[in-house]
């Protein structure tokens, strides 16, 4: 080894904390950079490939029931390669030794072959035989939530009639990937499933002989989606459709795009952030040891190095400090994606997920953090280049303080010496103390946005469940039903009080803008399911007008008392304008209310109700729920506790994981940021501090000098901090808004107190750990050198 | 004042006062059993090569180090049982240090860096009588990198003094300085030993300085060679070398 690399390797190693406090920043951002773009590469790639083999449909339609002749014309449509026409349906399950019912989505399969699109793969047992009424398939986490294996039976009431059911086989299907049941917040595997039943069985049980209620269509390369819509709408218009749309209102597809959208907006904001910190701290370590090694660099010249061998010796330092970053951040980054792997495989249905981050990601995430790393080196390497040597092997020059304005304006406040040295010091070094106090301030900012999430959540459940949604149960309808279905529903054990409720698909629009919703209409001073204004006061369901969410009424861009059109895809299936009477808060879905008895008179009808909303008796509960699995014409029930409690459980598990995560990102920008800091601090100004100890100073007085920078700039970075926060916050619920749900941006000041006592106390031990090197400050020496 | 005659008061004493620096493999005894006594009002000279000893000797006397064996007193103070919170104190409120780098606080102006010290020392004077003594009160408002060798000097002086120390240790006070400037920053310690009755020692390679000093002691091998009092003093102005 020659001896510059002898002097490179020794100078890393006698850097060793301030290094590895850099490569622990640089290692945040490459592991975020691996994790984020690799899953997002791994899931997108995984769902395409599952998407292609298992022929998901590109174009999806619902309707009450249309003959199987019509197919061929569905065919002729320009653009459409494949139709796939099936009898669909839900109905609930009783599952053997549970006691509330659970809902199936019944979905049937061909006679002759397999299905032509939304292929179910197989993944254990048999298909059922087309012969044999009794048989299905059912999806393979339903069957294992609940311990099912090829041969089990359960009961469905199908049509008025509890039948036992055959499971032979379990499948997954791209159509559910993520599995969610109707009313539902969160998949429930165990209370939801998908069962696959063949078409003559399930047309009989559904009363569908010949005809079918559902249809996908997977399109030629090329084709207009919006001509094969607006074809297949009037196709089916007849048969009571609801109106066709693509795969972006498909909603398994479109939980999938959120999650994608979200590890695309993480990759594109968090590493940039800890690359920008580490260029700044590089910059500030390599630029403060070209400094010290000045007559060195002399040196090195006089004896015949080249400039480009001397500003090379500290790239390579810099980019020996970026290896250890870089390989901290392979390690995290893999482990990272192991745990959102395992996330995954929770949340969604892949028969196979290539989790393998690609080798491509490892190179650019390397090659980014090296780049960062030598970026952040460069200036000082050619500031050691451009050092004539003469010049180089004399002493610099002072640092050049003159008298300001400043300087007059502190001469106002009387001042200790050492503070006056603490300020001049950051007034000399402005950009220095302004990169040190906005790294301080970014991880002020990180925590607040990790740790706002659980008062914007608890805000969220406060309005969605105890203000708002009071009920205990939901019993979902088949289809809607006369209102006097109310006073059976009473009847039932444990029934104390039921609203009817009513739902319609329907188009509302203002002028060029235009979203496809459900309409509920609410009994107009519903007391078990509310409407929440927005200053938190219940709203009544207006009988002349419609209610809209601020998203909604955002979206379209209508305010109170404007008109809106409504298309209604049901009933009717006619056109109305109708006033917007307010905009109200709803963070789930996007809603839209009218008084439930106006819908009927809209829809020139008897009074009629889809859903019906109960409370219950506590102590009826398992009356209640034996109850209605021998209820028939139902679609499903939710028990809105069990809702709650699994919302809560999965949003705590995440909110743990995710402070946890923050929280060290934080901690280590802190460390990074205020460690070298403090160092910098204590190398330029050893021979101060020295002189003052001798001066008769006490330690005290002396680290007094030393940290106060220190803690100066994290001060003044507390409020700015904040602000940031704020900011990264409200573009994190911006961020993380969907049509699905939205989260309410709640910054509480204990959120702001908590972040800044994290940092805070993370400086302090920074600092302290440097301060106890002025101990071992030699000031004999220090005295003797010149500097 | 004559010291031939009075009984002088003694400032320090050190007994068999031994340093020893034990690199792991060899040991080097910087100073090897000091017996010494310096006086109240002395002007004291220590002459000696490099690594005689003599700057050990003075760091210990200032309470900057610590002696291996012996003792020292300040007065009736020893100072080798001193902690070093203890001799932080000692050093805030009865010595005043120069050294050869001048050692100014660069973000302080010469007002400032003579403050630093005022702001802290029991009954000292104004930053700006102590730089009006070492005759720098027109520089006053500049910062180090606007002034001389001989102005920073001079500021360190003023620093050193400004709290009215009962000792001066100088070392090496005018090395690196040209011998004209060095006259100068030697008039002000004259002046400053004369006026004040402060007892200083000043270390030098400068042997012609020593005909400044009331006593000139020698070093030799962390050994005192020798002791010499002059009868007659020169003034600094009549020093050249």
């Amino acid at each position: 080894m020659r001896a510059l690399e002898k002097k490179l390797f020794r100078d890393f190693f006698r850097l060793w904390a301030q290094g590895l406090a850099i490569a622990l920043v640089l290692a945040c951002g490459v592991s975020i950079f691996l994790m984020s773009f690799g899953m997002f590469d791994a899931l997108s790639n995984t769902r395409d490939a599952y998407y292609e083999r298992n022929r998901f449909a590109d174009v999806f339609a619902t309707l009450r029931r249309a003959p199987k002749s019509l197919e061929p014309e569905i065919a002729g449509i320009e653009g459409v390669l494949a139709v796939e026409t099936r009898v669909t349906g839900n109905a609930i399950l009783d599952l053997p030794g549970k006691l509330a019912s659970a809902v199936g989505q019944f979905i049937s399969l061909p006679i002759a072959g397999e299905p032509r699109l939304n292929l179910p793969l197989l993944r254990s047992g048999r298909l059922p035989n087309p012969d044999n009424s009794g048989e299905v398939m059912v999806n393979e986490p339903f069957a294992e939530a609940n311990g099912y294996v090829p041969g089990d039976i359960f009961h469905a009431n199908l049509n008025g009639q509890k039948r036992p059911l055959t499971i032979t086989g379990t499948a997954l299907t791209p159509e559910y990937i993520y599995t969610i049941g109707p009313g539902d917040m969160m998949p429930d595997n165990e209370g939801f499933g998908i069962i696959w039943m063949p078409e003559p069985a399930l047309a009989a049980a559904f009363d569908m002989a010949g005809s079918f209620n559902d249809v996908g269509l997977l399109l030629t390369r090329g084709a207009n989606v919006e001509n094969v819509i607006d074809a297949l709408d009037a196709l089916l218009d007849p048969y009571g459709a609801q109106g066709a749309h693509d795969r972006t209102l498909q909603q398994s597809n479109a939980f999938i795009d959120g999650e994608l959208k979200q590890l695309k907006s993480m990759a594109y904001v968090l590493p940039p952030v800890f690359f920008g910190i580490t260029v700044f701290l590089v910059n500030m370590v390599i630029g403060r040891i070209v400094a010290l090694e000045r007559s060195e660099i002399g040196l090195m010249k006089a004896l015949g190095y080249s400039n480009i061998e001397v500003s090379l010796h500290y790239i390579y330092l810099a980019g020996l400090i970026a290896l250890v970053g870089i390989g901290a951040g392979f390690a995290v980054g893999t482990w990272l994606s192991r745990g959102l792997a395992v996330l995954y495989a929770n949340f969604f249905n892949f028969p196979y997920l290539i989790f393998s981050v690609s080798p491509n990601m490892y190179v650019l995430s390397g090659g980014l953090g090296l780049v960062t790393a030598m970026l952040g080196a460069i200036r000082s390497a050619m500031a050691a280049a451009r050092l004539a040597p003469a010049i180089a092997m004399s002493p610099p020059a002072p640092p050049n303080y003159t008298l300001s304005l400043f300087d007059r304006l502190l001469a106002l406040f009387r001042l200790t010496q050492p503070t006056m040295m603490i300020l001049r010091n950051i007034m000399r070094w402005p950009l220095r103390a302004g990169l040190t106090a906005l790294g301080i301030a970014l991880a002020v900012a990180v925590l607040i946005a990790a740790s706002f999430f659980e008062d914007s959540l608890d805000e969220m459940i406060d309005t969605s469940f105890y203000k708002s949604n009071r009920q205990d149960a939901m019993l979902i309808l088949n289809s809607e039903m006369p209102e006097n279905v109310i006073e059976e529903i009473r009847r039932l054990p444990g029934v104390l009080q039921v609203e009817g409720v009513q739902f319609h698909g329907a188009v509302l629009k203002n002028g060029h803008l235009q979203k496809r919703v459900a309409i509920e209409g609410r009994p107009e001073f519903a007391d078990l399911s509310r409407i929440v204004g927005k200053d938190g006061r219940v709203v009544a369901a207006p009988r002349n007008g419609i209610l809209l969410s601020k998203r909604l009424a955002g979206q379209l861009e209508v305010q109170s008392g404007e008109l809106v059109t409504v298309e209604f895809l049901s009933g009717l299936r006619e056109t109305h304008e109708i006033p917007v009477a307010g905009i109200i808060t709803s963070y789930i879905g996007l809603a839209a209310y009218m008084e439930v008895g106006a819908l009927d008179t809209l829809m020139r009808r008897a009074p009629r109700i889809g859903m019906a909303n109960l409370s219950l008796d506590a102590a009826r509960k398992d009356d209640f729920h034996a109850a209605v699995k021998e209820l028939p014409g139902l679609a499903g029930t939710v028990m809105l506790g069990d809702t709650l409690e699994s919302f809560q459980e999965t949003i705590q598990q995440n909110i743990t994981i995710s402070t946890i995560i923050y929280m060290t990102i934080a901690v280590l920008i802190t460390v990074g940021v205020t460690y070298n800091s403090a160092r910098i601090q204590l190398s330029e100004r050893a021979r101060d501090l020295a002189s003052l100890r001798i001066l008769g100073f006490s330690k005290a007085e002396v680290s007094y000098i030393l940290i106060g920078e220190t803690a100066l700039l994290a001060l003044v970075a507390q409020p700015l901090g904040w602000l940031l926060g704020f900011g990264l916050a409200a573009a994190m619920v911006t961020g993380f808004e969907s049509d699905l749900y939205s989260i309410p941006l709640v910054l509480n000041r204990d959120t702001f107190a908590w972040s800044s006592v994290v940092v805070l106390i993370t400086a302090a031990v920074s600092a302290l750990l440097v301060r106890r090197r002025l101990d071992n400050l030699n000031l004999i020496q220090v005295m003797k050198t010149r500097e | 004042m004559d010291m031939a005659t009075s009984t002088p008061e003694i400032v320090f004493r050190t007994e068999g006062v031994t340093k020893v620096y034990d690199t792991g493999e060899v040991k080097v005894f910087a100073l090897a059993g000091v017996d010494l006594q310096l006086y109240a009002g002395e002007l004291t000279v220590l002459l000696g090569p490099s690594g005689s000893g003599k700057s050990t000797l003075l760091n210990i006397l200032g309470g900057l180090d610590h002696a291996t064996e012996g003792r020292v007193w300040f007065r009736d103070t020893e100072l080798t049982k001193m902690k070093d919170r203890g001799l932080t104190r000692f050093r805030r409120d009865h010595v005043g240090f120069i050294f050869q780098f001048y050692n100014l606080v660069a973000s302080l102006s010469a007002r400032e860096n003579v403050a630093l010290v005022t702001d802290i020392a029991p009954n000292a004077m104004t930053p700006d009588e102590a730089l009006e003594i070492v005759g720098l009160k027109h520089r006053m408002e500049h910062f180090p990198a606007e002034l001389s060798g001989g102005e920073q000097q001079r500021v360190a002086i003023a620093r050193a003094i400004a709290k009215r120390p009962e000792v001066l240790l100088c070392d090496e006070p005018t090395g690196a300085l040209d011998s004209k400037t060095g006259v100068q920053v030697l008039e002000a310690l004259d002046r400053i030993n004369k006026d004040f009755g402060t007892s200083t020692v000043v270390i030098t390679h400068a042997a012609e300085i020593r005909k400044m000093a009331h006593r000139v002691i020698r070093f030799q091998d962390g050994k005192i060679a020798s002791v010499e009092v002059n009868e007659t003093r020169l003034h600094p102005h009549e020093i050249d070398w």
